[in-house]
């Protein structure tokens, strides 16, 4: 019955989008075509300006419908929730019946395992987006009290269009309800790479990241439809695109941590698709979070920050369609049905293609924004936004390239190299342009008086380069440009908060600095890696030590473990570094029964100054086990420089949200 | 500078970053991009020497070798019309194994041999690299 009622709940869902759409689209239309005073009345007052229409009770109608699609929105929000509990109900009590379970649950997976495995299959994730995309929308229904009545009747149309074709998806073409009929005694269980803690939270993390971008998305075709572009508009947007770009950032740095500790390969990004599904909505969000501000602050940027917004959600689209179409070389696609895919592609084009056309209609109507001169804030952060398309391009470039020259019958596939290249040069070019652009002035400054401001994070950037260059020898060009520029990032980050008070400061300048700092801390962490990692492979014997980096390893030897799902060989490693305390660290070899599968569980020690990372491999014949050993030094600077930028974006949306409610209560005094 | 000025030099840096970055890429792609063989290709086009490539195909049914340094191992990759001989020191994938489906990232030696840097194999018991699934239907040697 659960698995019905969830159903049901989706149907009427997706009765609810229609109905939205259709009244947003119908008290758009009448309040343009048949009243145009009504624009002007409705946002007012709608009483006085309803004697002088024509015909009788049409804007009473028009009223009532604008009224009602904030409701609907909220309800549409709720009901497609319950069908997403419904699904995790009958996951939590491992209803073979059902046909997803069977295939993706185990009545002896652990509880939490059989919660997240609701989303770890291709029809669980496509609901938990939905999902996720109607309470976006009930939020905004909720929430947004600042957008002009007209512009968030039009926005929620737009959220109700978006989320009518991926019910259309879920309904049609995967059904996650489907009963199975004789019901299996047991399920085939949940492939074991994805029975991880942080991947049970990692799914949800990334796709509120990417689903908040449909709200950026649908303000911008409201705000098209109504021609309402302006800074207003920027404001209001702003918290919703910064919201979804901190889940973005969170959800990228785990997923970059799961894959380091659980694939056992010692790296942190591999330019899998997948990876880069993730990181182009997150480059876009970047570069539309900066365009919003100047659009909000200084009235510039118009057209570009709708373009961004509509190529940012986009972004999140082809994301989707890349892993759930199965269509790629990756670790992460599961879904390999042509059908599907193709029905994902179809939305992509209505969606993507329907608001380009309306940005093409409409780009004529917005007027052009404020001017700036070259050297200004404004002219940093168009600078920070080229760099970041161009990176975007790049990504999607290297992504998409080997699918088009499949269409041609040609099979190939792009790798780090090529994103190295073409990436890591541009990233530096980007990374000193972040280090002028919070030092300059809005609308004009002088290039001496910003050269002068520079002195100290360029001179702390050279001395980096110089001791790096004088001691590391043998280190890549790369890393240690990476690493002088994130001296001179870190310095220059800072500098907006130098001789202020520290206390007085905005909140929203202190995220600013936080989420910039991030940056340098992460790109060090990485050029850390790249330039000074040891690793060490060997058959190991036990008792012998083996030594990696600063640290001695002696392998002590096999002992099995039971868990759960699992049993496991799990060796005994005794590390020590110099003459300080031994510790002991435990790399598994985990075997799985259902599916049939084995994974190197690492074991990774976290020190002040790096990790050391264990693998263990396989026995050979001769009693010897093959280890894999690595020393890290300052890796844990990526992740803790992402969970810097994450902060840093979290202050920034509270110093903005508490601004604004200050203003509003002085608004309400004055 | 006047409005529509801005909008013009804003609109003609934007089209040339985006020129640039083609550019960038097309070059890249057509030198660095590590590209993905099947034994036959080899075979037929000669090899791909100094570049990182991928190498797609099965592993051979009896051909995994372990040197006895213990962490090298050798096999042969065949995609049932050509075959490659493969060596790859550090922990092969758990789902590495005979009769199954690879990909393997090195460069091919002048001996036409391939030194692998890493391997990658299927993810699960349904998953086959879509490349090798293509390049099997090419050579008409997947059997369903």
């Amino acid at each position: 019955m659960i698995a019905e009622a969830g159903l049901a709940a989706l149907w009427f869902a997706a009765a609810l989008a229609a109905l939205q759409l259709a009244m947003a689209w119908i008290a758009i239309g009448k309040s343009k075509s048949d009243h145009p005073e009504l624009i002007e009345g409705l946002s007012y007052s709608s009483a006085e300006k309803g004697s002088a229409s024509t015909s009788s009770a049409r804007p009473e109608i028009v009223d009532a419908l604008m009224n009602a699609v904030r409701p609907v929105a909220f309800v549409q929000g709720l009901l497609v929730l319950l069908a997403m509990s419904c699904l995790i109900a009958v996951f939590v009590r491992s209803d073979m019946s059902v046909l997803l379970v069977a295939e993706n649950s185990h009545s002896d997976k652990p509880l939490l395992y059989k919660f997240a495995g609701a989303w770890g299959n291709h029809e669980g994730s496509m609901l938990l987006w939905v999902t996720i995309l109607g309470l976006a929308g009930g939020a905004v229904a909720l929430m947004e009290h600042r957008l002009e009545r007209r512009t968030l009747v039009a926005t929620l149309g737009a959220q109700a269009a978006i989320a009518l074709g991926f019910y259309a998806f879920l309904l049609f073409a995967s059904n996650p309800f489907a009963r199975l009929d004789p019901p299996p005694p047991d399920g085939q269980g949940l492939n074991p790479l994805l029975q991880d803690p942080g991947l049970a939270f990692h799914p949800p993390t990334l796709y509120v990241g990417y689903v908040g971008l449909s709200v950026a998305f649908s303000f911008a075709v409201g705000a098209l439809v109504t021609r309402d572009v302006g800074p207003a508009f920027a404001r209001a947007m702003r918290p919703w695109v910064l919201g979804a770009w901190i889940f973005l950032t969170v959800g990228i740095t785990a997923g970059s941590y799961w894959a380091y500790y659980e694939l056992g390969w010692g790296g942190w990004w591999f330019w899998d698709p997948v990876e880069n599904a993730s990181l182009m909505p997150w480059l876009a969000a970047t570069a539309l979070l900066h365009s919003v501000t100047v659009l909000a602050t200084r009235d510039g940027l118009r057209a570009w920050t709708i373009m961004l917004a509509v190529v940012a959600f986009s972004m999140s689209m082809i994301g989707t369609f890349l892993v759930r179409s199965g269509i790629l070389t990756s670790v992460h696609a599961f879904a390999v049905d042509p059908a599907r895919g193709m029905f994902i592609l179809a939305l992509l084009g209505i969606y993507i293609g329907g608001a380009l056309a309306l940005f093409a209609l409409r780009v004529g109507t917005v007027r052009a924004g404020s001017t700036f001169e070259l050297v200004s804030r404004e002219g940093g952060l168009v600078a920070n936004n080229l760099l970041l398309s161009v990176i975007l391009g790049l990504v999607l470039i290297g992504t998409l390239y080997p699918l088009v020259a499949a269409m041609f019958g040609v099979q190939l596939s792009v790798g780090a190299p090529f994103f190295d290249k073409t990436i890591g040069p541009i990233a530096l070019a980007l990374v000193a342009v972040m280090m002028a652009g919070p030092l300059l002035r809005w609308r004009r400054d002088d290039a001496s008086a910003l050269l002068g401001r520079l002195t100290v994070p360029v001179g702390v950037a050279g001395a980096a380069l110089i001791v790096l260059a004088a001691l590391g020898g043998g280190i890549g060009v790369l890393p240690l440009l990476g690493l002088a520029f994130a001296a001179g990032l870190a310095a220059a980050s800072v500098a907006p908060l130098w001789k202020r008070n520290l206390l007085r400061a905005p909140l929203f300048t202190w995220g600013m600095v936080i989420a910039h700092l991030g940056i340098a801390v992460s790109l060090a962490g990485m050029a850390c890696d790249t330039a000074f990692k040891s690793e060490t492979l060997v058959a190991a014997r036990v008792g012998v030590p083996y030594h990696v980096g600063p640290y001695t390893v002696r392998f002590a030897g096999i002992t099995p473990r039971i868990g759960d799902n699992w049993s496991a060989l799990e060796a005994r490693l005794v590390a020590q570094r110099g003459d300080g305390a031994p510790f002991i660290l435990r790399p598994q070899s985990r075997f799985f029964s259902t599916p049939p599968t084995t994974t190197n569980e690492t074991a990774i020690a976290t020190k002040l100054d790096g990790q050391l990372y264990t693998v263990l491999g396989q026995p050979d014949d001769q009693g010897r086990w093959q280890l894999r050993l690595w020393w890290k030094p300052f890796v844990t600077l990526i992740w803790a420089g992402g969970a810097l930028i994450a902060i840093g974006g979290a202050l920034s949306l509270l110093g903005r949200l508490r601004r604004e409610r200050r203003a509003a209560l002085r608004e309400e005094w004055a | 500078m006047k409005a529509k000025n801005q909008r013009l030099v804003l609109a003609a840096l934007a089209v040339l970053a985006v020129v640039a970055a083609g550019l960038l890429a097309l070059s890249a792609l057509k030198d660095q991009a590590s590209f993905f063989y099947a034994p036959s290709d080899v075979k037929r086009g000669g090899l791909p020497l100094g570049r990182s490539v991928r190498l797609g195909g099965m592993v051979q049914a009896g051909s995994i070798k372990r040197a006895p340094d213990g962490v090298t191992i050798r096999f042969v990759v065949t995609d049932n019309a050509a075959t490659v001989p493969v060596t790859f020191s550090g922990i092969a994938p758990d789902l590495f194994r005979e009769k199954s489906g690879v990909v393997a990232e090195g460069q091919f030696q002048p001996d036409g041999s391939f030194l692998a840097t890493n391997l990658l194999a299927k993810h699960d018991e349904k998953y086959m690299p879509p490349q090798v699934a293509g390049k099997m239907h090419e050579t008409k040697s997947l059997e369903r």
